[in-house]
């Protein structure tokens, strides 16, 4: 942190700002959405009987949410800030920059009110309808020429890592959301996909899975590659091994799409196709977690001390923890057990609570004082207690959802003697009650962070200018 | 698929895992020009890198998932090919059910049929578990009905396959028939309620009535005459046009909206006069039901259960209002 505002160049930094901000906000509302739908698993009347509150129309709203508005506004900031400090050069594009501020959060506005009003294309992480898709579009293509301008124009000549991440998280974003979201308008807010049948199910989980490889992985280990290094004070531990785990993790990610459709009308070939690419993604993926955490190598003592750096590692663990079980998962056999029940929800959640918002925290409190010109976070001891709580909740959350997924594939596939199924689905809800109620006080826990978390930034950015001073490390 | 696509299909996954390996091996030497561990010499906002070798395990771990890859792809197939094994998961290419019963018969007579998942399953399923169902198929319903064992394969099968309209209890819901009250719309014996099951049942008769009543003061008269039928309380202006107009709901409900069971025929009217009611006895309701009419539909569970399974079921069912 002490490298703040000490450079010539003069950066833009409102936009860097706003989305800051914007994440920490949008974190609080995604995960307290989630708990309100983790609420209403267990006690149904949660809904209040109310048409926009019923969990099949806040659920999208959840994951819109968490994704779109939190994750996406941290990839906003993030890549805004580090493309113009690794190029030494102010953001490309002028006011573009905060149209895409401006644009983006009417995105997410337009997601809160049409969604809960039962507005939706069906398409899981893409249900938003065709004129908010029009704008996510436009604003997108913004963000590609605001960040490969700055690119392009920058004053060193190598190009860093993380802007290969970031580069190509945002082609492929827009590739696939273009891609998927094709449809024929019928009316202002209701259209039907341009694909049908396998196809449209293929297309969907090409841009699904995909939004969490590029989006969630690829941007995230953009992020991961400024911080980390920074945070640590050390130098990235391979530059060779980024250039393979690169390329191999955006060529292999493309393919995966297919191991959500196993055991469908899909045809055989391509499912075998997305299970051996997903297995073959496990190294790639693993890439990246190495690269970072022997980043730490000679520093470990800091973890220590610094709960910002503790969260940044801590994220890299639930992204090796993740990204071994997916292509676990990926495994037709493993799936047969594994799809439609808990599983699936611990596993996203692991990646989602842990790596993607774990290492936007991180990001975020490096990245806070520095834009509002202080040494440090107003309280570090309170960043301290969010790692805490962040950490015990993911850690309940995901459990919760292990043993309970493992739990409702077991009982969905146990036979008597006679071949009859022995459990009803009834019996295997009834026995997943005790891990709904574990999920739900997780999500209270994470919650419980991001407000912190919020309250702590405040009293950052409200502090007397430069007040706030760096601690010297013992 | 055609030959173009097919090609396309192999160029690009083989294309794929070769570039793969090709960038890992390219990257084992060091082309850098800087000394291992040494940084690359470019400083990004004060980040170095260093030019450190890819840890062994990790190469090497790599290397033999694209070994793998390649051998996998090789035993269950890619594009038009069906690979070694020549596995499937199921006949996918069938498009309608004789199709397919004929593949599994040909198929199982071939002895082939473990190729597909599916087929192997089920045969092996049926293999298993048949001679369960064949010793109970053997026996009357009525006889199973008084067997507490045969009932409760009954009720697992029925809650696994029919509890989903008509209730874990077999109470029904609005527009599924309670099974348990002995008020029948196509009869309760057991050859009715076999029968019932066996082909299922669609109740097309129905139909919107609101033009033929003559509009919507039709429909109310219609209603209230209904209503009055169960010794509801309505506004007897109403009830007697209504009377005159039920001429009409006569030939499927009876003069008296007794049902078509009491008149012996095969439609599935409600009886409208003993206040139990399929899609509910509210005004309202009985309204939208004539004037837009109603369509439920019972499934055929013959080719999905089988006969011996539904005549499980059957038992169960009628044992249900046999107090």
């Amino acid at each position: 942190m002490t490298t703040s505002n000490t450079s010539a160049v003069d950066y833009n930094f409102d936009v860097v700002r706003q989305f800051t901000v914007m994440t920490v906000i949008w974190g609080i509302v995604g995960t307290l959405v989630g708990v309100l739908i983790a609420g209403q698993l267990i006690w149904p009347a949660l809904n209040f009987d109310t048409p926009w509150l019923t969990y099949s129309r806040l659920r999208p709203l959840h994951t819109n949410a968490v994704i779109f508005a939190f994750g996406t506004s941290a990839l906003f900031a993030s890549s805004y800030y580090i493309v113009q400090r690794t190029c030494q050069t102010r953001l490309f594009g002028g006011k573009l920059a905060a149209f895409t501020f401006w644009g983006w959060q009417a995105v997410i506005v337009a997601a809160v009110i049409t969604l809960p009003l039962g507005y939706t294309s069906t398409k899981e992480y893409a249900e938003l309808e065709w004129p908010i898709d029009i704008l996510i579009a436009v604003v997108w293509i913004c963000y590609a020429i605001v960040f490969f301008g700055t690119l392009i124009k920058r004053k060193v000549s190598h190009i860093y890592v993380a802007n290969w991440f970031f580069g190509a998280f945002i082609l492929v974003i827009a590739v696939l959301h273009i891609g998927n979201s094709m449809a024929i308008p019928i009316s202002a807010m209701k259209s039907y996909s341009i694909y049908s049948g396998a196809i449209d199910a293929m297309m969907q989980w090409w841009y699904g899975h995909n939004a969490v490889g590029f989006l969630l992985t690829a941007g995230f280990l953009g992020m991961m590659y400024y911080f980390v290094p920074k945070q640590a004070e050390r130098p990235v531990y391979s530059y060779r091994l980024s250039i393979v785990h690169f390329w191999a993790l955006i060529s292999l990610y493309i393919w995966a799409g297919p191991h959500h459709l196993h055991y469908t009308a899909l045809p055989d070939w391509v499912q075998t196709v997305g299970m051996t690419m997903s297995i073959v993604l496990f190294l790639p993926s693993w890439g990246g977690m190495i690269n970072g955490i022997m980043t730490l190598s000679g520093a470990w003592h800091k973890l220590r001390t610094d709960p910002i750096l503790r969260f940044l590692i801590v994220s890299l663990s639930f992204y090796g923890m993740s990204t071994f079980e997916g292509p676990m998962m990926a495994i037709k056999s493993v799936n047969a057990l594994s799809h439609y029940t808990d599983w699936t929800i611990g596993h996203v959640h692991s990646g989602a609570l842990g790596w993607v918002a774990m290492i936007s925290i991180g990001a975020m409190y490096h990245l806070i004082p520095v834009l509002f010109n202080q040494g440090r976070m107003f309280s570090i001891r309170l960043i301290n207690v969010h790692f805490w709580l962040h950490t015990s909740g993911v850690v309940l959350y995901i459990v919760a959802m292990w043993i309970s997924g493992v739990m409702q594939g077991l009982m969905w596939r146990a036979v008597n003697s006679d071949g009859t199924l022995t459990y009803s689905f009834v019996e295997s809800l009834t026995a997943s009650y005790p891990f709904y109620f574990m999920r739900f006080i997780g999500g209270i826990l994470v919650v419980a962070g991001f407000i912190l978390m919020a309250y702590n930034m405040f009293k950052t950015i409200y502090a007397k200018d430069g007040s706030l001073k760096p601690i010297e490390a013992e | 698929m055609s030959s173009f696509w097919n090609i396309w299909v192999w160029v690009l996954t083989l294309g794929s895992l070769v570039g793969c390996f090709l960038l890992l091996r390219w990257c084992l030497n060091d082309h850098t020009g800087v000394e291992e561990g040494e940084s690359m010499g470019h400083s990004f906002d004060g980040i170095e890198e260093l030019n450190n070798p890819l840890p062994k395990w990790w190469s090497t771990f790599f290397l033999l998932t694209i070994i793998w890859a390649f051998g996998y792809l090789a035993l269950y197939g890619l594009g038009n090919w069906g690979g070694l094994l020549g596995w499937k998961s199921s006949n996918q290419g069938i498009l309608n059910l004789a199709e397919s019963k004929a593949k599994t018969a040909a198929s199982l007579t071939e002895g082939s049929n473990f190729l597909v998942q599916y087929d192997r399953e089920v045969a092996a399923a049926d293999a298993k578990y048949g001679p369960i169902f064949d010793a109970y198929a053997a026996r009357s319903i009525e006889d199973l009905a008084t067997d507490e064992k045969a009932l409760k394969v009954g009720q697992r099968l029925f809650i696994q396959n029919c509890s989903q309209c008509h209730g874990s209890d077999a109470r029904g819901t609005t527009g599924f028939p309670n099974l348990t009250d002995n008020d029948w719309l196509y009869g309760g014996s057991p050859e009715v309620i076999k029968e019932t099951i066996m082909h299922g049942r669609i109740a097309s008769g129905m139909m919107a009535w609101e033009g033929a009543l003559g509009g919507e003061q039709g429909v109310k008269e219609v209603a209230a005459y209904v209503i009055s039928l169960s010794g509801r309380s309505v506004d007897p202006v109403l009830a007697k046009a209504g009377k005159g107009k039920f001429a009409l709901c006569a030939g499927c409900h009876g003069s008296e909206g007794q049902g078509s069971l009491a008149l012996g025929l095969p439609m599935g009217a409600p009886n409208l006069s003993d206040n139990i009611w399929l899609y509910g006895g509210s005004k309202r309701v009985i309204e939208e039901s004539i004037r837009y009419g109603r369509a439920g539909v019972m499934p055929p569970w013959k080719d999905i259960l089988g006969e011996e399974k539904v005549h499980l079921i059957s038992a169960y069912v009628y044992s249900l209002s046999q107090d």
